[in-house]
């Protein structure tokens, strides 16, 4: 099989770790070949991170580059527009609505751009937006942020149900499973 | 069993199954993972050394008391440790020693871009260089074979897309080597001139032996391709890009090992194809080679000097094609990283910025304090170079520069290498001031403990510095501490220590907001009424405040209570959140 590549972005302390592994073990535990890479560092301080996760019958790079990435599951929409140029054509964003001001927008050196999803579709990419935030509160924690996405991802692979399941298990302490469960189901209904 | 792991971790399970006993490190992106993974298992003794040198020389006297040891650092951290690494190179080793290094190409978290391989190469020490973490696991053994059998200290380079990404390694079990009897042997191990002379040709001898052993070993590999017209000499992630873009369409000779390398092999690769390309990151030092030779690799695939590669850099250079994607037409702000709020490093750059002071750095949390609006930083260049260098300042323009000038250094790098530059100040006598960021903990790196925490690697009780103490006993009359959160103490000290006629330091003391046994105040709000929109809250540049529509406005989410921001309001529109009785 083809390589398939996900980017994960978002803003650093948003918990893309989590996402990274559950996806990690979902498609090792699918058989493929599995390449997950992230940079720690000064990228964690509130910075902008990035994690590629890639999977196919053999996979050599461990990043993705532009015009690649079959999807792209942002934690927050800026993070969504920096990174659209590594969309492939037929790509798909899926992106939580959550803004989160960087520092150069707080200080008034740079604004905000507005209607991101708008601009996004209007350039031809495919976005699926959705308040994860919200859901992720609905479910119990707003840390559940990942999951939410996560349950949003699963829509477009064609794995069973309980392969997810089974991962969410593997990955997830036991005290927070029904949450993440919770968080999941919602993602994936919304 | 197969699983997915990180390239360090990698390492440290090689490590591991090699039968590795001791560990001296200094933590450093990309490498630190390594010695965080090694802790887990029980058999290695591990520590975070004060920095590179003392670790490898710690890691040297292990391996001389007959067990094999290693150490880990960043590419930058083996410019500290150069002095025992060349000199290593001639006594050679008792028991395997393996030292880490690893390179950041691109700079994710480094003030350079430096190439590590030169070291290989001007140390006469052999280099392995693994592509994904199952070579990672399996170099790292090999590096201990190699280490005694050629009797040299081995180094093992990452890189930081081979340290941070995982991929699928087999694990094995643990093999205990018996330990290596110690033997006193003054001529190897005693390097001084007439033992070094004696030595020397030993190094050259064991290079030549080394490469002879490369021309077969299959570490250095010929994959055949349909297509002759280019043949394509590559290593470490480079080699995954080239993969990626060519699959078996070209010949590949691909290096893990990246020094001494194999003439014969490359000669005859060479001879095999029609045109040599070399993709290598950074420095061109397999290609330089290679021209050595007269091997003269092809010119119109040259790849670019600076930062890292990707699939798409050498697919324009080899196929020129690669794909394009979209954009949309608003200028996408940067997200720089900040300083997480509450941090105690803030107070103090908003009381230097307020002050006016010209700012020699250093490397840490705390280098943030340069970045706007704080921009309160003049200089960063190593670990340590600050309080050096405002001794030197101080000295080139005498008591006016005196007045206004500072080093700012954090705990672990003063620990690190600001001690022999304190020293040169107490005796060399510049009225200098010094200021010590002690937030308890190594924060940049991801919170490794280290000498002035009182606890060890494992977080269990340890030896404990006196900052104070150590700062008097080398001549310093003027120690002082002051709490960062406090900004009126912190101006008040600063001042003072700039107007004394005498060298000073300040310990700018609070343990950084990330750790776990530190407790918060309730977050703040802002009262929309009082606030009048001044912004003069905004000038410390905490992430929890932003205007919101002409007012202040706190992210209680963010905000750790710590009060700085309260400071500097002028009509008390800053209240506390927590719930009265
Ligand atoms: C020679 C060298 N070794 C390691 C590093 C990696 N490094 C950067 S900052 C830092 C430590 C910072 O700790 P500290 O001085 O306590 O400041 P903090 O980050 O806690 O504010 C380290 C280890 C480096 N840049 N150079
Ligand atoms: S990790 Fe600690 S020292 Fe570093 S910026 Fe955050 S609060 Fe400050
Ligand atoms: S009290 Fe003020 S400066 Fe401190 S974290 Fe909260 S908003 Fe930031």
């Amino acid at each position: 099989m083809e390589t398939k590549n996900i980017m994960i972005v978002g803003v650093g302390g948003q918990g893309s770790l989590l996402a990274s592994k559950l996806l990690g073990h979902l498609l090792m535990e699918q058989g493929f070949d599995v390449k997950v890479s992230e940079v720690h560092g000064m990228s964690q301080r509130g910075g902008s991170v990035v994690t590629y996760v890639r999977y196919g019958s053999k996979v050599s790079s461990p990043v993705i580059d532009r015009g690649e990435a079959d999807y792209i599951v942002s934690f927050e929409l800026l993070e969504a527009a920096r990174w659209l140029s590594y969309l492939k054509p037929d790509g798909q964003i899926v992106t939580s609505t959550q803004q989160i001001d960087p520092m150069p927008v707080i200080t008034g050196a740079a604004s905000y751009p507005e209607d991101l999803v708008e601009k996004m579709r209007a350039a031809g990419a495919k976005v699926d937006a959705l308040d994860c935030l919200a859901l992720a509160e609905e479910a119990g924690s707003a840390k559940a942020v990942n999951i939410v996405l996560m349950g949003r991802l699963s829509h477009y692979f064609d794995l069973p149900d309980e392969a997810w399941q089974k991962s969410l298990e593997a990955i997830v302490p036991p005290k927070f499973l029904e949450l993440n469960k919770r968080a999941f189901e919602l993602g994936k209904k919304a | 069993m197969k699983q997915l792991m990180l390239g360090n971790a990698a390492v440290a399970r090689g490590l591991y199954e090699a039968g590795c006993c001791v560990i001296s490190s200094y933590p450093g992106t990309p490498s630190t993972e390594i010695t965080e993974e090694a802790v887990k298992y029980p058999e290695i003794y591990c520590e975070w050394a004060p920095n590179e040198k003392v670790a490898m020389e710690t890691a040297f006297g292990a391996c001389l008391a007959g067990k094999r040891a290693f150490c880990a650092m960043k590419h930058v951290g083996l410019n500290v440790a150069a002095d025992p690494l060349f000199t290593m190179s001639y006594t050679g080793v008792n028991a395997g020693l393996v030292i880490g290094v690893a390179d950041d190409p691109g700079m994710h978290s480094s003030q350079n871009e430096q190439d590590s391989r030169h070291y290989a190469r001007a140390a006469k020490v052999p280099m392995l260089e693994p592509s994904d973490s199952a070579e990672a696991l399996e170099f790292a053994k090999l590096a201990y074979e190699l280490s005694e059998q050629f009797d040299t200290p081995v180094l093992l380079k990452m890189c930081t897309r081979v340290a941070h990404s995982q991929s699928i390694v087999e694990t094995a079990p643990r093999v205990e080597p018996a330990v290596k009897p110690y033997e006193k042997n003054i001529g190897k191990y005693v390097m001084m001139p007439g033992n070094a002379i004696r030595r020397h040709p030993f190094v050259e001898e064991r290079t030549r032996k080394l490469q002879a052993w490369a021309e077969t070993a299959s570490i250095d590999r010929v994959e055949p391709g349909r297509d002759h017209k280019i043949g394509i000499v590559t290593s470490s992630t480079s080699y995954q890009y080239v993969k990626e873009v060519c699959g078996d369409t070209y010949p590949i000779l691909k290096l893990g090992m990246i020094w001494p390398l194999p003439d014969q092999k490359l000669i005859d690769f060479a001879r095999s194809v029609e045109e040599l390309v070399v993709v290598e990151e950074l420095d061109p030092i397999v290609s330089n080679y290679c021209s050595a030779l007269g091997l003269a690799p092809s010119g119109e695939y040259d790849l670019p000097r600076l930062g890292e590669l990707s699939q798409n850099i050498v697919a324009d250079r080899l196929t020129h094609t690669f794909p394009m994607g979209r954009t949309i037409d608003d200028p996408i702000p940067p997200r720089p990283p900040v300083m997480c709020a509450g941090c105690p490093h803030r107070g103090l750059f908003y009381t230097l910025s307020k002050n006016k002071c010209t700012v020699l750095g250093d490397i840490g949390c705390y280098t943030l304090g340069a970045v706007a609006p704080l921009s309160a930083m003049d200089m960063t260049l190593c670990m340590g170079a600050s309080i050096s260098a405002v001794h030197g300042f101080n000295k080139a323009r005498g008591a006016e520069a005196e007045s206004r000038t500072v080093a700012v250094i954090g705990d672990s790098t003063f620990m690190h290498s600001g001690l022999t530059g304190l020293a040169n100040i107490a005796y060399n006598q510049s009225n200098s001031t010094v200021i010590i960021l002690d937030n308890s903990i190594t924060g940049m790196t991801g919170h490794q403990q280290n000498p002035t925490t009182g606890r060890n690697i494992k977080g269990d009780p340890a030896g404990k510095i006196d900052l104070e103490a150590l700062c008097r006993a080398m001549g310093f009359e003027r120690v002082r501490v002051v709490d960062p959160y406090d900004l009126k103490a912190t101006d008040a000290a600063i001042k003072e220590e700039l107007a004394a006629a005498a060298p000073s330091v300040i310990i700018s003391r609070r343990p950084c907001a990330l750790l776990k046994y530190v407790e918060h105040s309730a977050p703040l709000a802002v009262d929309p009424v009082k606030c009048v929109g001044c912004r003069s809250c905004m000038k410390i540049g905490c992430p929890a405040i932003s205007i919101k529509g002409g007012k202040a406005q706190v992210d209680a989410t963010l905000c750790v209570g710590c009060g700085v921001c309260e400071q500097l309001c002028g009509v008390k529109a800053f209240r506390s959140t927590k719930k009265e009785g």
